[in-house]
């Protein structure tokens, strides 16, 4: 046939091998956590987390880490790569310099269970503690309303997932595990600030404890990890101004 | 499947097990790499603690004067070797650090725009620091080195 097309070479994805070195620790084995190296081949617009699936796969079936929802929603799978708490399933390698290894270990501050995997018992118990749940005492027949500028007062910490990348880049909560931490704090003021809560006060007194708001330093490194953006020294600062004002 | 010996098993886990690499020196995991506002955090606690040092030391030399006149002098008379007065530029440096960066954890604390301006705040004391510095270390170390 005359009008034959010639068939268009497929592109080929350019990939590249990527060195991941990872703090492992099986606590039936190690007495300490030991940094084991992996070479993967990767594309630009792969995540940490399939690099993880991929040793997991592939290489190494004991490589242990949580993850869910693969897409930045579940909050299991917050880490440290770099050096710096991220959600392995929103961390592209185009964005990460490759032509060096990649330090991935669990996050910080919570006991080591296995590999990448933390106990976050400590870190929900926090969260209990300040009454994550709305406390109203009237019954509205329908709807509870709230205007538009109420709702706005609140909406930067309604997006929290509890993934603790905040907590757990604290250097305050690194040494004093009693600290309610970030997240805690972000919780409380998600209904601290909600016109239509009635238990502002009872979560300010929570707070306003010597293991509350006042031991946070200002270090920015909650603000920095939440993978949400949420502005979380901003909100604690909202809290702790709330405390002295005696009032939201 | 043939049934494996313990041993057998064992063995097999031990080869699986992924070879241990050289740790990049810190068992304990990377340092964190945080930003201005951890590194002024940082500076702000080691100075406020060498501060405190100083002064502690500082009450309890010119307590001496009560103990005698002559042993306040002797111990007040150090303080003009060069040595210290290379230490004195260190106290000052650590000092002014630390007043203006507590202005500015102040201001990230309790001023509305705080937490939005909290690097930029950084590097303006920065450069105060530098140059608040620039202007008294000269003038103290001629002090120092012309008596
Ligand atoms: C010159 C005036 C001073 C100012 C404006 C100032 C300001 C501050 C502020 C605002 C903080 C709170 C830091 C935070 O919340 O993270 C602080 C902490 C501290 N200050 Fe000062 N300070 C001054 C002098 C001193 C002196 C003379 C000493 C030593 C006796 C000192 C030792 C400390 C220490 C040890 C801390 C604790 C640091 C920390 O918790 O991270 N400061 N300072
Ligand atoms: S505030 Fe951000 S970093 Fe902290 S737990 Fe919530 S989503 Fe994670
Ligand atoms: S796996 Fe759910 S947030 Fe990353």
């Amino acid at each position: 046939m005359a009008d034959h097309v010639a068939e268009a070479p497929v592109p080929t994805i350019e990939s590249f091998t990527v060195t991941l070195i990872i703090r492992r620790f099986d606590p039936e084995v190690d007495e300490e956590p030991r940094w084991v190296d992996y070479d993967v081949e990767m594309y630009a617009t792969d995540r940490i987390l399939d690099a993880l699936h991929k040793i997991k796969w592939e290489v190494d079936g004991s490589l242990t880490f949580r993850r869910s929802c693969a897409h930045g929603i579940c909050g299991s799978d917050a880490m440290r790569i770099n050096g710096r708490n991220r959600l392995a399933c929103k961390t592209l390698i185009k964005d990460l310099d490759i032509s060096q290894p990649i330090y991935v270990e669990a996050i910080k501050g919570l006991p080591l269970e296995k590999d990448l995997v933390v106990d976050m018992e400590p870190f929900f118990e926090s969260y209990r503690q300040i009454q994550p749940f709305l406390q109203a005492s009237s019954k509205p027949e329908k709807e509870r309303i709230q205007s538009v500028a109420e709702r706005e007062r609140f909406d930067d910490t309604t997006k929290c997932i509890l993934c603790a990348a905040c907590t757990s880049s604290c250097p305050v909560f690194w040494t004093d595990g009693q600290y309610f931490g970030p997240a805690a704090i972000v919780n409380a003021h998600r209904f601290i600030f909600d016109s239509r809560d009635e238990a502002a006060n009872v979560r300010l007194d929570i707070l306003n404890d010597k293991e509350g708001v006042w031991r946070c330093r200002t270090t920015f490194n909650c603000t920095e990890a939440c993978p949400r953006g949420i502005q979380v020294t901003q909100a604690i600062a909202e809290v702790k101004q709330a405390m002295i004002r005696g009032k939201v | 499947m043939p049934e494996k010996s313990a041993e057998a098993l064992a063995d097999e886990f031990a080869r699986r097990r992924t070879p241990d690499i050289d740790p990049p020196g810190r068992p304990a995991g990377t340092l964190y790499r945080g930003h201005e506002g951890m590194w002024s955090w940082v500076l702000h606690r080691v100075t406020g603690v060498a501060i405190f040092f100083f002064l502690l030391v500082h009450v309890l030399d010119t307590a001496l004067v009560r103990v005698s006149p002559e042993a306040y002098n002797a111990v007040i008379g150090t303080y003009q070797t060069p040595i210290m007065g290379l230490g004195e530029v260190a106290l000052v440096a650590a000092i002014v650090f630390h007043a203006l960066n507590g202005l500015r954890i102040i201001l990230v604390d309790f001023w509305a725009g705080g937490t939005r301006h909290h690097k930029l705040m950084f590097w303006t004391v920065i450069v105060l620091w530098a140059l608040l510095m620039l202007g008294f270390t000269p003038r103290h170390l001629m002090n120092v080195f012309s008596h």
